[in-house]
């Protein structure tokens, strides 16, 4: 689902010529570019989002082929994890499931079940951060230190280099919860102004139109749109904890 | 991240301080002229470290008390120290690679071009824009700080091969200057990643009506490639970069080998590989070369089109052969490394996959020819210098092909046959297109002419320069003389080649004094060069029909609708000898398909 909503702005329209055969575009415009002006789209920011993620990719795909060619060294000795690690996953993966009920209340209009979920999301994830400084600590004090061995080496740089790349993820909870509590409700009515774009926020609580903007098919823009910004951040975020239990199962394994 | 500030609207800009306007402007042309003026002066920079380079390699162990008396720390009693020499090697390819070239034609003419050739007003990410260049300064600062501190600059060679950039007591340059590399480097890195983010947005998502990818400038194309191949090649540097930086400073083993001693001290690391060092480094450093080459690629095959004023030739060619270089470029980087001990069997792919490289190269080449074949040609600066970037990019490419293959590669491994290939065919290549594409678009970037005679001069001296300055250097290789080498007087089988060392050095100092005239022309005509109308060289692309230099947001109230592809030059039966690719579709029946590219067969 998210792939696709990434992808479909991205397709090239079929028509290659002006007037051609798949179809033909008004006149005088031809077929190929969107034409999107002002801030970047939804859809856009979550490209973005995608570009930046392979980014992240490609940084862990690199340490871990040092990790596999370093693992064939002779002086691999491997570290006991700290078993503190599991409770960390289990806190991160909460973590993403909240945050996912966050979005379902922003869906149904609760902006203030949205901020309380979203205010635990973050919890959990500080919380996971916490652990991981935790279980540094236990290995520190069981003497494994960052320059003990390979594995020791490595589990220090990916938890570090994840971490680093959580907090960049809390900081994005935190804006999206700033940004979420300035959605006030429009005056007179009990619903919430979901802005998609000058003009069109009417104040009420108009359901379809709430769900549009939120799937990021309005053509506001994601500064304007909360939901569409939560959207992003989630998939950054999901990304991360998916992240965190490759780096814990190729370090575990 | 994926978020940025509400993009300034054309209206109130008038009202921005000079601050936001001009410093941390987050317009992309302004981004883009800040990247190309700063690339440019750590270009001097750069050159000068060559010029020092070349000063000993023609004078070997020769006094200068001037350079003494400036330099008391690099050139104690007018003799260039060892240290300062390495350092100065180390850093003319660390700046003009990562400083000047990438940041000049990615973060300068990417910046500058990809919103005003696809018709958007500015980059998808604005904020991120303005982030991406003023994270390059401070790494300037970090970069160049390095020469101030003990031991010097790093001199470990701009590749950073460990063990000599893992250990600090391993050599002068092996110290802190080290350290100040891989940070330098490392906030780089994060600036280009920004960039190539914003590029790779930018081009698939705010391409104005009736821009389709077909339809795309080549420039655009190259510039849009490139952003993907940074994106997917830097973050390894950086992996690597955080892992060396853990080796020198926390102690840890990921590349320093067990059983090392420095001098008579034995080294306290165990099991590392500094082969690991070597592939990370080049599975980024191969990809490198093409993120340099690329964009030359596109802007000159839009220049040539444009002063052969001939469609380009074999359009979808071009774009796919640009494709086919990025997804080769990531599966070559052995071929650096066939001296550093291989299966032979892996060496052989790696010949394999080097030499199959040079054919989308080849098809770019002789698509070019093609398109000046039976052209109106006008020699213009840009002109000269995108057909001199021809000449050098066949010699150097020539040059790769023979270091491809293992045997012959063991002979001329790190020799100056090596420093001419790559200085002919990434360098020089590179900067010619550069300047190629600074004669042809400075009028839009600021809305004046460069002189054209002062730009034949510097052409003239430049091109003959460079072929003065890296031809021989092939012969030097021939003759076995080393690359980085401090005192080639010392060996015997060098010593003939003192006169030619001579003859190199005299004629890198030529190269370096020509540029003066290019400096000269810029910066005069930045304030008293003739004011540029919109559409100079009777170009079809986007960027013409904004006003020279483009407001903030590019065009006025309505954005540019295509209608046809890019390369429409003298049509048969128009009044003028190109058609925008704004100009509505009143043209001969069986003209506008643009999206098929430029060959004529198949029209409908």
């Amino acid at each position: 689902m998210v792939a696709q909503r990434m992808l479909a702005p991205v397709e090239i329209p079929a028509e290659r010529r002006p007037g051609g055969r798949n179809g033909s575009p008004p006149p005088g415009e031809g077929g190929g570019g969107w034409g999107q002006e002002g801030a970047p789209s939804a859809a856009t920011a979550r490209l973005g989002v995608w570009v930046f993620l392979a980014a992240v990719s490609m940084l862990f795909i690199a340490f871990t082929v040092s990790y596999a060619a370093r693992r064939a060294a002779p002086d691999w000795t491997p570290v006991a994890l700290p078993p503190l690690l599991w409770a960390n996953s289990g806190l991160l993966l909460a973590s993403s499931v909240v945050l996912e009920g966050a979005r379902r209340h922003w869906r149904c209009g609760d902006a203030g079940g949205t901020r309380a979920w979203l205010g635990l999301t973050v919890l959990l994830g500080a919380a996971f951060l916490l652990g991981q400084v935790a279980a540094w600590r236990e290995l520190v004090a069981e003497g494994v230190f960052l320059a003990s061995g390979p594995h020791s080496a490595f589990f220090y740089l990916l938890t570090a280099v994840h971490g680093v790349h959580l907090l960049g993820g809390l900081g994005g909870l935190g804006y999206a919860l700033r940004r979420l509590a300035r959605a006030r409700p429009a005056e007179g009515t009990t619903g919430l102004m979901f802005a998609a774009g000058p003009g069109k926020a009417t104040g009420t609580l108009d359901a379809t139109r709430i769900r549009e903007a939120t799937v990021g098919e309005a053509t506001g823009a994601a500064g304007a749109d909360p939901g569409a910004l939560l959207g992003n951040v989630a998939v950054y975020w999901h990304f991360l904890t998916a992240l965190w239990l490759y780096v814990f199962f190729i370090l575990w394994s | 991240m994926a978020h940025a500030l509400p993009h300034l609207d054309a209206r109130t800009v008038g009202e921005l301080s000079f601050w936001r306007r001009y410093i941390f402007s987050q317009d992309h042309k302004v981004i883009g002229i800040q990247y190309a003026l700063t690339s440019m002066a750590m270009a001097v920079l750069g050159g000068v470290l060559a010029l020092f380079i070349r000063l000993q390699l023609g004078w070997p162990g020769r006094s200068w008390p001037l350079l003494g008396r400036l330099f008391p720390g690099g050139m104690p009693e007018g003799q260039m120290s060892q240290a300062f020499y390495l350092a100065a090697v180390t850093m003319h390819g660390t700046i003009m690679i990562f400083f000047v070239l990438t940041t000049l034609l990615t973060g300068g003419f990417g910046n500058f071009l990809i919103p005003l050739m696809i018709g958007a007003r500015d980059m998808a990410f604005p904020f991120l824009n303005m982030l991406s260049y003023w994270l390059y300064p401070p790494a300037i600062v970090i970069l160049l700080a390095s020469f101030f501190v003990s031991g010097g600059a790093a001199g470990g060679g701009w590749t950073a091969y460990p063990p000599l950039s893992a250990l600090p007591q391993a050599a002068p340059g092996s110290g802190l200057g080290q350290t100040l590399w891989l940070v330098a480097l490392a906030v780089l890195i994060v600036a280009f990643l920004f960039g190539s983010l914003n590029y790779i947005t930018t081009v698939l998502q705010l391409r104005t009506r009736g821009m389709s990818m077909l339809r795309l400038p080549l420039t655009v194309w190259a510039l849009f490639v490139t952003a993907i191949l940074s994106l997917l090649a830097f973050p390894v540097l950086l992996a690597a970069a955080i892992m060396l930086l853990f080796d020198r400073l926390g102690g840890t083993s990921f590349f320093v080998p067990a059983g090392l001693l420095v001098g008579t001290t034995p080294v306290d690391h165990a099991g590392g590989d500094p082969l690991l060092w070597q592939h990370l480094f080049w599975f980024l450093g191969h990809p490198e070369v093409y993120v340099l080459i690329l964009p030359p690629m596109g802007m000159v095959s839009d220049i040539l089109a444009n002063n052969a004023r001939k469609p380009i030739f074999g359009y979808r060619f071009m774009v796919g052969s640009m494709v086919a270089i990025a997804f080769l470029s990531f599966l070559v980087w052995g071929h650096h490394m066939y001296t550093s001990g291989m299966h032979p069997l892996l060496g052989t792919a790696f010949m394999t996959t080097t030499l199959v490289i040079a054919v989308p190269s080849a098809i770019k080449t002789f698509n070019w020819l093609a398109t000046l074949w039976r052209g109106k040609i006008r020699f213009t600066s840009a002109m000269l210098f995108a057909l001199g970037f021809l000449s050098l990019f066949v010699t150097g490419g020539l040059t790769g092909i023979v270091l491809a293959q293992p045997p012959v590669d063991i002979y001329f491994h790190d020799t100056f046959f090596v420093v001419a290939h790559f200085h002919f065919v990434m360098a020089s290549a590179a900067i010619f297109a550069a300047f190629a594409g600074t004669y042809y678009w400075f009028p839009k970037m600021f809305g004046r002419m460069l002189d054209e005679r002062l730009g034949r001069w510097h052409f003239w001296l430049t091109f003959a320069g460079i072929y003065a300055t890296f031809f021989p250097m092939h012969y030097a290789g021939f003759m076995g003389m080393m690359r980085r080498i401090y005192s080639p007087q010392l060996y015997a089988h060098l010593q003939g080649l003192a006169p030619l060392n001579v003859f190199v050095s005299l004629a890198a100092f030529v190269l370096f004094a020509a540029q003066s005239i290019f400096l000269y022309n810029f910066f005069r005509s930045l304030f008293r060069g003739p004011r540029a109308e919109r559409n100079p060289w009777g170009a079809t692309t986007l960027e013409w029909t904004a006003p020279s230099p483009p407001p903030h947001g590019n065009w006025g109230p309505a954005l540019p609708v295509v209608q046809r592809w890019a390369y429409e030059y003298s049509p048969p039966n128009a009044a003028q000898d190109f058609l925008p690719q704004t100009a509505p579709a009143a043209v001969p029946v069986g003209r506008e398909p643009g999206a098929l590219g430029g060959d004529g067969e198949r029209r409908r």
